[in-house]
Order: C-alpha cells, then sequence, then structure tokens
C-alpha cells in the first residue's frame, strides 16, 4: 500500500519492542463484540493511482464543466480567471501541509500571510481589523449576528430581502437554538434595494441590520442612510459581500458607515469548486476586535527583537475559553485564505480597479442584449456584474431547457425561492471577465428561441 | 527501502564564538530569506495580471464608483512568486518531516488527491448547476456518504458541515431537535469530560447547553459509575472523544451509550480521533448517536495551514431524521436529486434546517473519495493498525526518558500521552517544544489535554517509516536529557528556527492586526 512506509519485518521488530504478541494485543481495549475480524464488508480492496483516477475522472465527465459552455451563473458563486501562479503557489507543501501555526516559530510563512490577508481583507472592506478567515460567506454572516448580539446586548436582527437566501437559511436555522429574533423579508423585483423598509423595522430590540452589498438581484443601493438609522438607535449595520470583485468599482460598505463587514472570498483566488471550500472573510472596527469570532494573527517581536507573528487575542476562543468562546470555530479556511490573498497580491489595487471596469462593462454590455429579447426585461438599472432579468414565463424550466441546450444561463429565483409565485419569472445573470459577446450572443439567441 | 539517514551523516555547525558566522549585507543567511510584507514592496500602480484596459465612460454604480484609494498593493508575477515561495520556507509541513501533533493526525496528504479535485469537472462547477448537469458531483457525495456509513455502521451522514466544530454543531443540533420532537424541552445537560476538546463544550453552549463535567478514572477513562449517577431528566446527552485524548479508548463506551440511552439521552461522539480505529471498530457498534469525521484528520485532505477542512456527522436512526440540508437522494434509475428547501416538506420534514450555503466541502470530498478507493478496506484497517503500533512504540521507547502518566492503563491507541513530571527545576514541556523545533521537528500538541500537568501529546500516525520514528525518538530523548540536566541554552530555545521564541504578551496587550503606513 503505497501511502504505508511500515514493512513486515518493521512491524515485527516494533511489537517485540513493544512486548505485544501481536497487533491485535494493541486494540485489547476494544471490547470484542465491537471489534471487526476482516477488512471491513462492501467496500472494495486497495486501488492503485491508475484505477482511482480512471473512477474519478469518470465522475468528473458526467458534469457540465462552467468553461466549457457560455456560463452565466453568480448568487454568491462567481467565475473568474485565477492566474496560475495562485494555484502553484498554493500547492507549495510547505503552505498545503502545514497545520495551523500554533508553533509560530516554524510557522511565519503562514502567520505573515495571514497578516496580509487581513490588512487586504480590511482595507477592500473599509474596516480597520479583518480575522484570518471564516469557513465562508454564510457561517460567517450569522457570527456577525451573534457578535452584534453580544456588543448590543439586544436581540433581535433585521435582515435585509436581497440577502443570499441561504445566508438568511443559515441564520435561520441557528436562530432557532440559540434564542436570537430574525426579522426578515422576501425580496421583490424591484429596480432598488428595500433600504426604506429596513430603516423603517429598526426599533429599540434591533441588534443588527443585515444587508448584502451588491444584493442577490445584483443591485447596488448607497448605505449610508441605513447606516445613518442604526447609529442613531445603537444598532448595528452589518453589511455582506458576496462579490469581492465588485469593490474594486463601489465604494466600500466602510465608507459608508457599516460596522462589520463579512463576506464571501471566492470570487478571488478559489474557484468555483461545486460550493465549497470556500473563503468567509470577516472585518469590523477596531473597537469590537474582543468579540470577533475565529482566529487573529498578530505582530509582534521575538527575543531578539525581529519582527514576527502570532496568532493572538486567542482568550477568545474555543481552546481556551471553552464554554465562554466567541464562536466554536476552530479550522478555518486558510489555504483558500492564502488562494485570495495571492490574487489580491496580483492583482492590486490597479488590477482590481481594471478587473472590476471589465466586469461592470460586460455586464452592461450583455444586460443590453438580453434586454432586446422580446419579453425580457431588466429589472436592475443599476449593478455590478449580476442583473437579474423579468422572463415572460417561470424561468426555472427555462434555465433547464436552455441547459439542455449547452447554455447555463444563471440562477432562476425559482430555484432560491422555490413557490414564490412573484419570484418565479426572475433570472439573476452574472457576467465576469470569463464571458465572451460569444457567450452572451449564444444565450440571447438561445433564450429567445426557448421563449418563442 | 525505508532506512533514513543510515551513515549519520549531519549538517555541520559553526561553533560559536571564534569562527562565528559573519553578519551579512543583507540580514539574510543564505538559504534563510527574510521577506518583508506586501504592503512594504508592492505598490497600488504594480499589477500581476493582463487586463484590457476599459475606456473610462458611463457607469450603472448607482452613483457609487469608488473613488478613494484602497491601500492594496500590487506584485509583478515574477516578485509574487518569489514572495510566496520565500513565505512559504518560513513554515514546518508534513512534507518536510515528521509532525507529531496529537488529536491532529497529520499524516502525508497524497498528491493524487490533490490531481483528482483540480479535474475541471470538479473544480470548474457552479453550486447552483441545474443538477441534471452536476450528476458527476452529485454522485461524489453520494458515493463518499455511503462509504462513511459502511465505515462507521451508522444509518444515515450529513455531509454538508465545513470542519470539525461545525459537524459537532450538526450533531447537536440533531440532539436538540430530537429532544424538542419529543417534548422534552428540560434536557438542558450536556455532560462533557474535562479532557475534551475545547470546541466540544463551547459547541454545547452555542446550542444553548449547559456543560457540565463528566469524572475521569485514575486510569484516564470516563468514570461509568460517576456518569451514570448524573444521568437523569436534565441530561440532554453526553460528547465523548474515543479514542480518548489521554490516547486511550474507552472501554466502557457500550456501556456508557447504553446507560445514557436508558436515561433518555443522546451520545455524541467526536471522531477526531477515528483514524485509530478506522476499518477495525465501527462507532454505530458501540451505541453512538452522532459522530463528525475530519475528512482532514483520517482522510487525508491537507490542513492548508488551518484549513479548510470537512465535517461530515455519521447518524443513527434515532437522528437521522433531523440532519440538515440539503443532501442527495439516489434513485433507482442511478439519477440523482438533492433534496433542499423547496422539497423538504414531503421528503424530510424533520430536518433542523440548511447549516451552510450550497452543499459542503466538495473539493474535501473528492479528495477524500480518492484516499479511502486508494486504500480500499484492507488498506484502511491496516492505517489504523499501524498508526495506533506507531504511537506504541513512540511510548513504549520513551517511557524511560518522559512521564507516561497512563503507560500502565493498557496500549495507546494512535496517540502517546506525556507530561512533564521529572524535568529540571524551571524546564517545562515548552522547553521540550521549542528545543524539538532546533532538532528539525514540529513540537507534539503541548499543555492538552488539561487533565495532564504540562501534557505533551504525540501522534506520529500511520505515515512514518520506522526509522523516522527512531530518529524522532532519539531526538526526543536528547532534548529530554538537557531538560533533565538544566541546560540553559534549552530555555532560549529555537536557535535555528527563522524566528527565536515570540513575545505573545506584547501581541495580545497592544494588538497590531493589519498594516499601517509608518508615520511619516
Amino acid at each position: 500500500m503505497r501511502y504505508l512506509p511500515l514493512t513486515p519485518s518493521d512491524r515485527e521488530a516494533m511489537l517485540a519492542t513493544i512486548g505485544a504478541a501481536s497487533i491485535d494485543d494493541l486494540f485489547a481495549d476494544v471490547p470484542a463484540e465491537a471489534r471487526l475480524d476482516g477488512p471491513i464488508a462492501g467496500l472494495p480492496l486497495h486501488a492503485s493511482e491508475l484505477a482511482v483516477e480512471r473512477h474519478m475522472l469518470a465522475l468528473a465527465r458526467r458534469n457540465t464543466v462552467a468553461g466549457e459552455v457560455p456560463f452565466f451563473l453568480g448568487c454568491g458563486a462567481y467565475r473568474h480567471h485565477v492566474p496560475a501562479s495562485v494555484d502553484h503557489l498554493i500547492q507549495r507543501g510547505e503552505f498545503l501541509t502545514a497545520y495551523t501555526p500554533y508553533q509560530p516559530e516554524i510557522a511565519q510563512g503562514t502567520l505573515q500571510m495571514l497578516f496580509e490577508f487581513q490588512s487586504q481583507v480590511a482595507r477592500l472592506f473599509g474596516m480597520d481589523v479583518a480575522n484570518a478567515s471564516m469557513y465562508d460567506g454564510s457561517t460567517a454572516c450569522w457570527e456577525a449576528i451573534t457578535m452584534a448580539r453580544r456588543i448590543t446586548r439586544r436581540g433581535k436582527a433585521v435582515l435585509s430581502g436581497g440577502l443570499h437566501p441561504h445566508y438568511v437559511s443559515v441564520a435561520r436555522t441557528m436562530a432557532k437554538y440559540t434564542g436570537d429574533v430574525l426579522d426578515t423579508r422576501l425580496p421583490s423585483l424591484a429596480a432598488e434595494p428595500d433600504t426604506d423598509a429596513l430603516i423603517a423595522a429598526i426599533d429599540g430590540e434591533t441588534s443588527c441590520v443585515v444587508v448584502q452589498y451588491p444584493d442577490i438581484l445584483g443591485r447596488i443601493g448607497d448605505l449610508s442612510a441605513l447606516a445613518e438609522a442604526c447609529r442613531a438607535n445603537k444598532t448595528l449595520l452589518i453589511a455582506v459581500v458576496t462579490e469581492p470583485v465588485a469593490l474594486g468599482a463601489i465604494r466600500s460598505p466602510g465608507e459608508m458607515g457599516a460596522d462589520i463587514v463579512v463576506g464571501e472570498g471566492q470570487a478571488l483566488g478559489v474557484g468555483l469548486q461545486f460550493g465549497g471550500p470556500y473563503v468567509g472573510l470577516f472585518a469590523c472596527k477596531q473597537q469590537y476586535v474582543r468579540q470577533m469570532p475565529g482566529r487573529l494573527c498578530g505582530e509582534t517581536v521575538d527575543a531578539e527583537g525581529k519582527r514576527g507573528f502570532v496568532l493572538t487575542l486567542s482568550t477568545r476562543e474555543q481552546h481556551i475559553r471553552r464554554e465562554k468562546a466567541t464562536s466554536n470555530i476552530c479550522t478555518n479556511s486558510g489555504l483558500c485564505a492564502l488562494a485570495f490573498s495571492i490574487h489580491m497580491t496580483l492583482l492590486g489595487e490597479k488590477g482590481l480597479r481594471g478587473l472590476a471596469a471589465i466586469n461592470h462593462q460586460a455586464a452592461c454590455a450583455a444586460a443590453d442584449r438580453l434586454a432586446t429579447v422580446p419579453g425580457v426585461e431588466l429589472v436592475t438599472p443599476a449593478f455590478f456584474n449580476e442583473f437579474t432579468l423579468r422572463l415572460p414565463q417561470e424561468a426555472r424550466p427555462v434555465v433547464r431547457t436552455l441547459a439542455e441546450r449547452g447554455v447555463l444561463a444563471g440562477v432562476s429565483l425559482g430555484r432560491l425561492y422555490p413557490g414564490e409565485a412573484a419570484l418565479e419569472r426572475g433570472l439573476v445573470v452574472a457576467v465576469t471577465e470569463t464571458t465572451t459577446t460569444g457567450d452572451v450572443e449564444a444565450l440571447a439567441t438561445a433564450l429567445q428561441e426557448v421563449l418563442a | 527501502m525505508n532506512a533514513i539517514n543510515q551513515s549519520g551523516w549531519k549538517p555541520e555547525m559553526q561553533p560559536a564564538g571564534e569562527g562565528a558566522a559573519p553578519a551579512t549585507h543583507t540580514g539574510n543567511r543564505a538559504l534563510m530569506l527574510g521577506e518583508p510584507l506586501i504592503f512594504e514592496i508592492g505598490d497600488s500602480a504594480t499589477t500581476g495580471v493582463d487586463l484590457a484596459e476599459v475606456p473610462a465612460g458611463e457607469n450603472r454604480l448607482a452613483g457609487l464608483a469608488r473613488t478613494a484609494p484602497i491601500g492594496l498593493p500590487g506584485l509583478s508575477e515574477p516578485e509574487t512568486v518569489r514572495h510566496y515561495t520565500r513565505l512559504s520556507r518560513q513554515n514546518y509541513a508534513i512534507d518536510l518531516g515528521l509532525f507529531p501533533l496529537g488529536s491532529c493526525t497529520m499524516k502525508h496528504n497524497p498528491r493524487l488527491n490533490e490531481k483528482v479535485a483540480r479535474l475541471p469537472g470538479f473544480a470548474d462547477v457552479h453550486p447552483l448547476q441545474p443538477v441534471d448537469t452536476v450528476q458527476g458531483a452529485l454522485a461524489v457525495i453520494n458515493e463518499l456518504a455511503f462509504w462513511l456509513i459502511d465505515l462507521t455502521g451508522m444509518h444515515g451522514v450529513a455531509m454538508s458541515p465545513k470542519a470539525g466544530a461545525h459537524g459537532e454543531l450538526c450533531g447537536i443540533l440533531c440532539i436538540k431537535a430530537a429532544l424538542e420532537a419529543r417534548g422534552e424541552h428540560d434536557r438542558r445537560v450536556i455532560l462533557v469530560p474535562e479532557s475534551a476538546h475545547g470546541t466540544n463544550p463551547a459547541t454545547a453552549a452555542f446550542a444553548g447547553f449547559k456543560v457540565e463535567d463528566i469524572p475521569a478514572t485514575p486510569e484516564g477513562r470516563v468514570d461509568l459509575g460517576a456518569l451514570k449517577a448524573r444521568l437523569g431528566p436534565d441530561v440532554a446527552g453526553v460528547m465523548i472523544t474515543n479514542p480518548n485524548t489521554c490516547g486511550l479508548f474507552e472501554r466502557d463506551m457500550k456501556a456508557i451509550s447504553d446507560a445514557v440511552h436508558a436515561a433518555g439521552g443522546y451520545v455524541y461522539c467526536d471522531g477526531a480521533n477515528f483514524n485509530a480505529i478506522v476499518g477495525r471498530v465501527r462507532p454505530g457498534d458501540l451505541g453512538i448517536d452522532a459522530m463528525h469525521i475530519n475528512l482532514h484528520k483520517t482522510f487525508s485532505t491537507p490542513h492548508g495551514g488551518g484549513g479548510p477542512g470537512s465535517g461530515p456527522v455519521v447518524l443513527s436512526k434515532a437522528l437521522s431524521p433531523y440532519g440538515p440540508l440539503p443532501f442527495t437522494e439516489r434513485h433507482a434509475d442511478g439519477h440523482i436529486t438533492l433534496v433542499e428547501e423547496e422539497t423538504v416538506g414531503d421528503r424530510h420534514p424533520d430536518s433542523f434546517g440548511r447549516m451552510t450555503a450550497f452543499h459542503g466541502q466538495m473539493g474535501m470530498f473528492t479528495r477524500a473519495l480518492a484516499y479511502i478507493l486508494s486504500h480500499g478496506a484492507d488498506g484502511l484497517r491496516q492505517v489504523a493498525e499501524d498508526a495506533v503500533l506507531n504511537a506504541n512504540y513512540v511510548l513504549r521507547s520513551l517511557a524511560d526518558t518522559l512521564d507516561a502518566p497512563f503507560a500502565d492503563s493498557g496500549p495507546c491507541m494512535h496517540e502517546a500521552l506525556f507530561s512533564d513530571a521529572g524535568l529540571a527545576e524551571g524546564f517545562s514541556t515548552l522547553d521540550i517544544a521549542k528545543g524539538l523545533i532546533d532538532e528539525g521537528y514540529h513540537p507534539m500538541t503541548v499543555y492538552f489535554p488539561l487533565v495532564v500537568h504540562g501534557a505533551m501529546l504525540v501522534e506520529p500516525t500511520e505515515t512514518e517509516s520506522k526509522a523516522a520514528l527512531d530518529q524522532f525518538i532519539g531526538a526526543v530523548k536528547a532534548v529530554a536529557a538537557r531538560a533533565k540536566a538544566g541546560d540553559a541554552s534549552l530555555k532560549s530555545a529555537p536557535h535555528f528556527a527563522p524566528r527565536r521564541r515570540l513575545d505573545e504578551t506584547l501581541a495580545a496587550r497592544k494588538p497590531v492586526l493589519a498594516w499601517q503606513e509608518p508615520a511619516a
């Protein structure tokens, strides 16, 4: 077996050192009725690299690859071009096969990278500090809600209808058990985000307002008035960013007064991967840092005065605080944070802004072209790289039919909001630098034929 | 042939004092290369990507176009590759050597796993594509789920939890949902042994339970009598790690489960240490109701410097109905569908809901499936046997060197526990750890579990050769001898790492968590 270096004679010599007659002696504490006498039933015996690769390739071939067809899906996961050096660097064994940096003297590579990642995320979001990552955007969003509860000592969160429905769903699951009250609403196929309704919903019990920017339909709206209303009520404004590339084109939530900004970092460096692993981004104002969940990397010096980095403020965390911790999170998403950070370093400010401009321009052109398809209407006048169309019929079967024709047209709101008749004609279309004009033409043509 | 370094070669070291290494102009020492922060070497005008210029013009950004600088430095591609390559060389990693971090299962990460995870059919697929276009991805989830159930002898599995602690939360929420379905709202207490991972009490508390300690016996196992005495109508369940964090198998596990069930509670098992028993013991046969499986431990997906992990949770028949969304369903014709919010009403009415966006850690599923198929039923059994053999070999080889508090409690499982008893006055576990760094090792887990003073928890894993273990054992003996002899130079170790001991107090007292431009 290629992953096991011990030889039969090693095993014999080692048993002799231990003073055991056989390997079974070492399992003597397992009660006889729980011992398996031979290889577990059902599972085949070991297989060669070639055989396993063949099996996995056969499974992979049964999927439609996004890069091989006209592709327009977004809604929390975006297809961007990832420079080749990103994947090369994250596969260096010193990054890939390292553990959480608990021994900082021999983990400065990971720690410095995390410090740089935290700094990049904080700047992108317009916040003071960011943590070393969370599992993904949806869990980061829930952790932000619980953080707001701890800070404000209030138990009601107001959630925008523009918040990704999976994020709402996660919060709803957790709130059932923590006693948090969630004031939720559905989106509507309207041009503007639901800012006014959110302001009206704030009351003396409201710990936070959670708003996605750009929102699930792709809309962007100024958060300043909402931030002002929150501040006046000592309520925290949590902004959720699921497409970080957008912040190369539009103002950061921090600039508009958000207190906590969380997001999904998948769009940079990570790839689609059928939904995971992704990387949760979590940033806030300095004054709230001790209520943050997750790991934090900080700067310090070593015994010779050299700058170095360590995990810090760990008295918030489960391995020290146990049942009093700010969160139970332990393993986070280090390697995806590295991919995000490398991609961001390759882009730099200039590249991020350039990339965002390309995305926006391509999306504007695609929106205009698709709106010429008879019966199709653009719902969202302002957007970054994702917009919503209203089709003349239910969108979900249209998306399925288009998939059969080799076009992945976008995400139907029927998939995200099953049973909501008012949303069933909505189709959310994402356009990035990977989308060609030929792709847009293919979608427009196919859509016209299917709708005819 | 697995003998390493039989010739006895050692790197030559300059003696201190006369003839000591001179200072260098750069501050570097040959291959020891320092590296500044990207903020110190990059700037906002540099980029490492080629992008088409977009003429500035009209936009549809609702008047929110970004005007202020963001402050993100860029580097060219060669500078980027060099920056991260230099950083990488300041990390210890499994690829470099033995990584005996107890309870973390730092085993070799096969590169076949990396290769298959990067097949475009897995890596370049969107989670919301129509299910007919992702049948292969759903088949991976379904197949892995099937083998996890097979290997654990359980009834069902929740695949979406993102890591071990997320899996714990999943299991605990299943227990809570099951109790609520029974109308038993007064069961507010979860019993957790003192030796548990910190995530256990944190998880139980997060779900609104009160956490109480389970006492241990002097030999390092759960005290069954004391546990039985504490059970009652207020107890929701127990969270037990088996094998436990003292490296011992809980002999009474079945009796514990029976007692908890008889008292109306549920049994959560922390599966962090499943590597010791995979293929030899099925947790389902021990009466367990829920157990998370760290795919990044037992099933070899890389730790990546702190994630991403993956924590599927196997469930008993009693808890399966409450598991989270989404999950896959395979039909007689081989077609696989996803059960999401829309279909939940009729198909899975008792589910406690969704824990994460999308479907879980797909990239980890492909790796873990490739690993399970590579080892097969015979290989996985051998994994557990070799992991346990290696740990016992370390335990017995070091039992005369370090205090092994539970050496008489029977064979250890996949990890060997030592304490700091017997070190010279003023010397501690930390000094042993830092001394091992100079010897070229990542230290063992230190100061955990809390039940042993100055704990050192060594988990060699099955992917170490006997020669590698012998060299490690030799290194521990040498460092322990220095600690017993009161060698002052050990107190200032490490001497040869990229950094000397770091001031963690300063980091916490004056937190600097993001880069700031130096004052002009």
